[in-house]
């Protein structure tokens, strides 16, 4: 009855074929639940691109939408803030988003599509608070007096310009993160989506 | 044969359990028609979603049918509502109970709840049935009676493609009084697929789902026969 | 039997080898192996009717992981959303459709639910014609026993977490029965309840039975009913004690190692359980209309019974003697003996090892009178489940009435036709048949 020494290769063969297919099964019987895991339509619906209209944004204003449960700014940047931006190329940690932080069609000088419009993430990049704005020169918001005007995170102190980069010796280690994005008119928005066929 | 005499024994108790004595016509359609189902989508949203929410699905699940996300925005999506939304009714619950004096069921899953036991595909015929079964009856707030639900708080919606009919006190039969857009035989196709989008909607992914059925049984197959033959290896063993 | 005294593992030296050795100086991995597998004998000759055991345990491995799953998406919330249905219902349709996956998990479940009734009967029937009961098996069956009353519980509170009609107004029903119970009743059910409806907290507590208190009695039990018979060894068709016959070694000369002989077995019996099992879900998930009863697809309404109310299939029988009963006896109503009755009908099973007092065990070497009592027993239930699905009417209940009477009767009176039978030879060794 014991076959214990005597290796049976017919027998070893069953034996591995039915491992085999068995194998299959359980690894087919699981796909069920490892996608039950992944984001429901409900999520999706949730996350789905949303669409922003922006033409009553005043220069040097800022709205905020909700994007996959995430705060994102739309600022319409002035003349004024647009100037500080080369001023801060050796003080800001990436000053040419080098880091893939954004989508190509932002990786410019100002971080955005139209210049004066920038549309970020509003999360800092280290451990996930969100910045309140300093938009106002020097001391007066609490800031330092060479402040030019930008964000702090009130978390861990890191401060970001008007560009949403990220300051030298700052706990967060890169710049806002630019969401993908596209202009369906002049002056709407689709955030969530890149331009199809871009 | 057991059975068959157990239903023999305790068939008078059988009709009188499933309550009425209306014949239900059989729903002629079928759920892998992916025209009538689109026809009936489109009927769906325009007589029955007003009043009715379907507030399990989502107009994306509408896709599946074989329509782009534009067609579905262009033709079944009347409301301000997003693609990957439900397809909840405008009207709030509270307010159609006090216009209907009851909140409109949800339909989404209609076609199912009207199952029986021992017959859970009877949900379509007795929708089927009840949206041609509509009658004028004065007595009626609406105007309408159905001889399928008696005394229904809905109105006949369908009246426009069907006409009105009325009911023969004496042959228990309904006939046309009026004649709508659509010939008899139309609108019973039309019906046809209003109720096979419901059906449909009950489950969106029962098609896939009797598919797969089919793979995983023979998948179960091979591994029976393997396992069969490693059984009967290793019982050689025991006399 | 189990864990005897088996040497412990050494080491061929190898990674592996060492890594086992050091486990097993520290936990009893070779003997559990050997004790309840590799060694363990079980008699050679099982036929159809002992596969049903492993698959009980296969279906409560699957209702398990299913569960797990399903808890993932379910909200235990009778509160209505902003579409008008209650949460949990809503949540349910959200698993169907919503959820990557979800509806072929909760169609496990449901039907799983079903199929582990349909085994563990079956498993009990195989108890109930070979003896299986009998001396010295009695604490396994006593275990089984509080595993299948522990089930109707899971069952019951598992069945009022979708919300739906049935699942409202017949939980709404056996919660009241309680209240039959003279004295506390009315204070018993109130408890149960949480509210003075059916409602929000109890549908939590449901909630919480259903996935925490019950499963962890049940996976106890389950232990406790294999460790039991593993103690004893397994009885047979043929009822022959295979211990009282060993060879030189100790070894019962009719048992095989139940590895690996009898674990490829129960793969083919696990199988062709799956086909069948896959066929019920993929083709006809509603069981039609029995295992995922209509009315539940219509949202719990507290304002609104259905027309016809049923227990699931699997309670049917017990639920007809409850309805079988119509008398008032001692000064206590109808309602109250028809719960006793019911509870009886259940707990009566307990006591077979002490009713039973024929010579032998298996139904093989016992006469017509066993035949023809447990037939009869059969089909009476059968008939009472059967009429358990249905309205009630005045000729159902006499059918009832009747089939109540013969369901007690073989109990009660087993102690008596047990032994006028006839019987047979017991052989001493056991046959294939």
């Amino acid at each position: 009855m014991s076959n214990q020494g005597k290796v049976d290769c017919g027998r070893r063969r069953l034996v591995v074929a039915t491992a085999a297919v068995g194998g299959v099964g359980a690894v087919a019987a699981l796909v069920p639940f490892v996608s039950s895991l992944l984001p429901s339509e409900r999520a999706k619906a949730a996350g789905a691109p949303v669409e922003v209209d922006i033409s009553k944004l005043e220069s040097g204003q800022m709205i905020t939408v909700e994007w996959r449960g995430k705060p994102v700014w739309i600022i319409n940047r002035t003349k004024d803030m647009l100037d500080t931006l080369p001023k801060l190329a050796d003080a800001v940690a990436d000053p040419k988003s080098e880091k893939n932080q954004q989508p190509d069609y932002a990786k410019n000088d100002t971080r955005s599509i139209k210049p004066e419009i920038l549309v970020v993430v509003g999360i800092c990049t280290h451990l996930g608070c969100s910045p309140s704005s300093k938009f106002k020169k020097g001391a007066e918001e609490g800031m330092g007096a060479d402040w030019l005007g930008g964000f702090l995170c009130p978390c861990h102190g890191s401060t970001f310009d008007f560009a949403g980069r990220v300051f030298k010796a700052k706990p967060a280690p890169t710049n806002l993160e630019v969401p993908p994005h596209y202009y369906m008119a002049d002056t709407r928005i689709l955030i969530g989506e890149d331009k199809k066929g871009a | 044969m057991k059975k068959f005499l157990i239903a023999l024994l305790f068939a008078p108790m059988l009709a009188l359990a499933s309550g009425g004595n209306v014949h239900l016509d059989k729903w002629p359609g079928s759920v892998s028609d992916k025209a009538a189902l689109q026809n009936g989508a489109k009927l769906f949203v325009n007589y029955c979603l007003n009043c009715h929410g379907a507030s399990y699905m989502r107009y994306k699940n509408l896709m599946d049918l074989g329509l782009t996300e534009q067609q579905v925005k262009d033709n079944l999506m009347f409301t301000s509502d997003k693609i990957g939304g439900l397809m909840a009714v405008a009207a709030r619950s509270d307010e159609q109970k006090q216009w209907f004096g009851a909140t409109p069921p949800d339909l989404t899953i209609i076609a199912r709840a009207r199952g029986e036991a021992g017959n859970a595909g009877a949900g379509a015929d007795w929708l089927y049935t009840y949206l041609r079964s509509f009658y004028r009856d004065e007595n009626r707030p609406t105007g309408w009676n159905n001889v399928v639900f008696e005394n229904v708080g809905m109105p006949h919606v369908l009246y426009g493609l069907q006409g009105q009919q009325v009911l023969n006190h004496e042959t228990h039969k309904l006939e046309l009084a009026v004649p709508g857009q659509l010939a008899p035989a139309e609108f019973d196709k039309a019906v046809s697929d209003l109720v096979g989008f419901m059906v449909w909607m009950g489950e969106p992914q029962q098609e896939f789902r009797r598919t797969l059925g089919f793979y995983v049984l023979a998948f179960l197959a091979v591994l029976f026969v393997v396992s069969y033959a490693l059984k009967k290896e290793y019982w050689k063993d025991i006399h | 039997m189990a864990a005897g005294n088996f040497e412990k593992y050494k080491s061929d030296g190898s990674l592996g080898g060492n890594l086992l050795e050091w486990v097993d100086a520290r936990f009893p991995a070779t003997a559990m192996w050997r004790g309840h597998l590799s060694e363990y004998y079980a008699p050679k000759n099982f036929n159809f009717w002992y596969f049903f055991g492993s698959l009980a345990l296969l279906v409560l491995v699957i209702q398990i992981v299913t569960g797990i799953f399903l808890v993932m998406h379910y909200k235990p919330d009778a509160a209505l959303n902003a579409n008008g249905v209650p949460v949990a219902f809503a949540s349910v349709e959200y698993i169907m459709r919503d959820v990557p996956g979800g509806w072929l998990i909760r169609y496990m479940h449901s039907t799983g639910a079903s199929a582990f009734f349909i085994v563990v009967y079956l498993h009990m029937f195989r108890g109930l014609i070979y003896g299986s009961y009998r001396k010295p098996r009695e604490l396994t069956w006593l275990f089984g026993v509080g595993i299948f009353l522990c089930l109707m519980g899971e069952a019951f509170f598992g069945y009022l977490l979708p919300w739906g009609q049935m699942s409202y107004w017949g939980a709404q029903v056996i919660v009241n029965l309680f209240s039959a119970i003279p004295v506390i009743g009315s204070d018993l059910s109130l408890i149960i309840r949480g509210d003075f409806v059916v409602g929000d907290a109890t549908l939590n507590r449901f909630f919480s039975f259903h996935v925490i208190a019950f499963p962890l009695v049940l996976i106890g039990l389950v232990a406790a009913h294999v460790l039991a018979l593993h103690e004893t060894g397994s009885n047979n068709p043929d009822g022959v004690e295979i211990k009282a016959n060993k060879d030189e070694n100790g070894i019962p000369r009719d048992g095989i190692p139940f590895h690996p002989y009898y674990t490829v077995k129960d793969i083919v019996g696990v199988v062709v359980f799956l086909m069948v099992f896959s066929a019920v879900m993929f083709w006809a998930p509603e069981g039609g209309g029995y295992f995922l009863e209509t009315p539940n697809f219509y949202p719990a309404d507290p304002l609104k019974t259905p027309p016809h109310i049923a227990p699931v299939w699997y309670f049917t029988p017990f639920y007809s003697i409850l309805r079988a009963m119509v008398w008032n006896f001692f000064g206590l109503d109808a309602k109250f003996w028809g719960v006793v009755a019911m509870g009886a009908s259940v707990v009566i099973f307990a006591f077979l090892p002490w009713l039973d007092r024929s010579p032998v065990k298996s139904i093989r070497y016992r006469g017509p009178i066993t035949k023809v009592m447990i037939t009869i027993f059969v089909i009476c239930f059968f008939i009472l489940g059967y009429l358990g699905t249905l309205s009630p009417s005045p000729m159902g209940e006499l059918v009832s009435q009747v089939c109540t009477v013969f369901y007690f009767g073989f109990f009660l009176g087993m102690p008596w036709w047990s032994r006028m039978d006839k019987f047979k030879p017991v052989p001493d060794r056991v046959t294939m048949k």
